[in-house]
């Protein structure tokens, strides 16, 4: 059976000042339909490279995406992204910021009434159908993510990619927001990608988790099936053997086998001649 | 709910001593309110008192050719005697357009198909109409700045080659001096500005391109540097969302930069006025920098308050204008603004 999406030797140089800077080298996967996949790795080592590859919002230098036999090439509403700062337009209510969405993506296709009603169940999904009418400044940072979440998920995509959505929110409001995710997905069964830090956030929600190596020329270096039975409960889990060996096993990686790349560096002097390693040492610290 | 709306008003319009008056006057926590009041306005109201008192010492030793400095007392009584003289102005208009009227009423009883010439009103312009003047002057050339610094200030942000190209010539044109400005565009404009019956006074014209020449190179740089710091997740979105570039300018970077357009907007009005006032002085267009500059030939001993009269209004428009806009980008921006 052919994959859903399907990445193939996404390979990815920024032009930088010094030369040439090789953030990806040969990045493949393939994502079933449906398959909720987490991205986790040092900090610097190119997961939002390839976030936005798979967007559109870059180019990759060699190699390609292609969602359903077609190749990705420009950013759409079906890849649609969650950023981590929610960026959603001060300027919009929570609904207009759904509404600018729906009414773009939904062309000639939605009438006015059903525009209205499509924004307001999407709100109701991400439990804010409360706060439509609410400047983004006058909401928390968990509300505005899930504004955000809600017009990603307006736009019907194929993809939902979300980079960090909860990264910057406080363990509590994380956990809602992991929740809220974990009912949601029950319910519409997207292909999702999403990037962490997060080791629980990861084996929580993922059906899969890469793991990806240090940059510079950063690659997939394991992959991990979780096979957990859904739905999940986090406190049940807590204490499930299972769930604590994929965890330790992403911890392994992690810390083993790829230390941060910022410790390596005062062990032994990194043989790497590439100009690009300083910045990828320089965003980890 | 009512006294959070009219903090709220109070606090978006600049007049943060009223929010401890409307504190006191629901008897909210009294002492910290009448503390809060006594610095918010018994300071102010106390460095003014001070002003006064020094000026009033000062003046008295200082002898001009046209007699003492005038203190704030006889600053005041200029000011009233200028009001007078308006009313007396006024007053004289009404007369003679009545006379006008009698007169025409009498020629058509005697011939009803005669032919009747009516006559404008050819008095002086006083204190009052000076001030309308120079407003409706500044007003149409800081419209006129915008008209054009927007647009630009939106193209030079959006684009990074065209912002390089241009900006050597911003940088040499921001700093020239209104009074350098205004020989070329009075030799510009008579040449270029011809017809028989001109909407605008050609003083006028002057002026208000004068003002436009200088004051719209804040609001060119500030929108340019707005526009050209919109997070990019922003137009990301509005790129992930396939909306047309147009689209992408209106609904996206227009609104994302406003706050920083208005603050070049503000500044661009205050440079404005300070043009206004030094180019109708030197050029003789007409508004209160005429006044000042005819009050200063006139030499009586009345001129010096008169002046001072004209200064202090000056001012107090500046801060009026100011304060507008202030008020207008608080309305319009969802973030906080300092001010
Ligand atoms: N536009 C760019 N130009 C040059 N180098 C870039 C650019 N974008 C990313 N990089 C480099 O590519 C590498 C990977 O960056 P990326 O943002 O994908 O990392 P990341 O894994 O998302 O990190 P983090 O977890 O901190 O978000 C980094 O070394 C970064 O410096
Ligand atoms: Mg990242």
């Amino acid at each position: 059976m052919n994959p859903y999406v399907d990445l193939s030797h996404l390979t990815m140089e920024f032009p930088t000042p010094k030369g040439p800077f090789c953030a990806l080298d040969k990045v493949n996967l393939k994502i079933q339909k449906g398959e909720f996949i987490s991205l986790i790795g040092h900090s610097g080592c190119g997961k939002s490279t390839v976030l936005n590859i798979i967007a559109g919002l870059y180019q990759a230098t060699k190699g390609a995406v292609v969602l359903e036999g077609k190749e990705v090439n420009e950013p759409g509403p079906e890849r649609a992204v969650v950023f981590q700062n929610h960026s959603l337009f001060p300027w919009l209510t929570a609904y207009e910021n759904i509404e600018i969405a729906v009414k773009q993506v939904f062309k000639g296709q939605k009438s006015k009434a059903e525009i209205r009603d499509w924004v307001m169940h999407n709100l109701t999904l991400a439990h804010m159908e409360h706060a439509a009418h609410k400047y983004p400044a006058e909401l928390s940072g968990g509300m505005k993510q899930r504004i955000g979440i809600a017009r990603a998920l307006a736009m019907e995509p194929k993809v939902l990619l979300m980079d960090e959505p909860f990264g910057a929110l406080d363990a509590l409001t994380r956990a809602h927001l992991q929740d809220s995710l974990m009912e949601i997905q029950t319910e519409l069964n997207n292909t999702v990608v999403m990037i962490t830090h997060d080791v629980d956030e990861a084996v929580l929600l993922s059906d899969r988790i890469v793991m990806m190596t240090n940059g510079p020329a950063a690659t997939i270096g394991e992959v991990l099936d979780i096979d957990l039975e859904r739905p999940r409960d986090r406190l049940t889990l807590a204490s499930d053997a299972h769930y604590n060996e994929y965890r330790a096993a992403v911890l392994r990686f992690l810390h083993q086998k790829h230390s941060n790349p910022a410790q390596k560096k005062s062990d032994s002097k990194p043989k790497d001649k590439s100009e690009g390693s300083d910045n990828a040492l320089g965003q980890a610290a | 709910m009512f006294k959070q709306k009219t903090i709220g008003f109070f606090e978006v319009a600049g007049f943060r001593w009223m929010v401890p008056v409307v504190k006191l006057a629901f008897w909210e926590d009294p002492k910290e309110q009448s503390r809060q009041l006594g610095n918010l306005l018994g300071l102010p109201l106390l460095a003014i008192a001070l002003f006064l008192f020094f000026w009033a010492a000062g003046a008295a030793q200082v002898d001009t050719s046209l007699g003492k400095l005038p203190g704030p007392s006889a600053v005041l009584d200029a000011g009233k005697t200028l009001y007078a003289e308006h009313k007396e102005e006024r007053a004289k208009e009404a007369a003679f357009y009545e006379r006008q009227e009698k007169r025409h009423a009498k020629k058509l009883e005697r011939n009803p198909d005669a032919e009747l010439k009516w006559r404008n009103y050819t008095g002086n312009a006083t204190f009052i109409d000076q001030i309308f003047t120079s407003l409706k002057t500044v007003f149409t050339g800081f419209l006129l700045a915008s008209v054009i610094a927007v647009p630009v200030g939106i193209a030079c942000g959006l684009s990074p080659g065209l912002n390089t190209a241009i900006s050597p010539i911003i940088q040499i044109l921001k700093p020239v001096s209104p009074l350098a400005w205004l020989p070329i565009v009075t030799m510009v404009v008579s040449a270029v500005y011809i017809s028989d019956d001109p909407l605008f006074a050609k003083s006028f014209v002057n002026s208000a391109i004068t003002v436009t020449l200088c004051c719209m190179w804040p609001t060119l740089i500030n929108t340019a540097v707005g526009v050209a710091n919109i997070d990019k997740d922003l137009i990301n979105v509005g790129r992930v969302i396939r909306l047309g570039w147009i689209t992408r300018v209106r609904k996206i970077a227009i609104p994302a930069a406003l706050p920083m357009i208005f603050t070049g907007l503000r500044i661009s009005l205050g440079i404005g006025w300070m043009v206004l006032i030094a180019a109708e002085m030197l050029a003789q267009n007409p508004g209160l920098g005429k006044f000042v500059w005819d009050e200063f030939q006139n030499g009586s001993s009345q001129s010096l308050a008169r002046i001072m009269f004209a200064v202090v209004t000056i001012g107090f428009i500046g801060f009026v204008l100011d304060w507008l806009m202030l008020t207008l980008q608080k309305l319009i921006s969802h973030e906080d603004v300092k001010s």
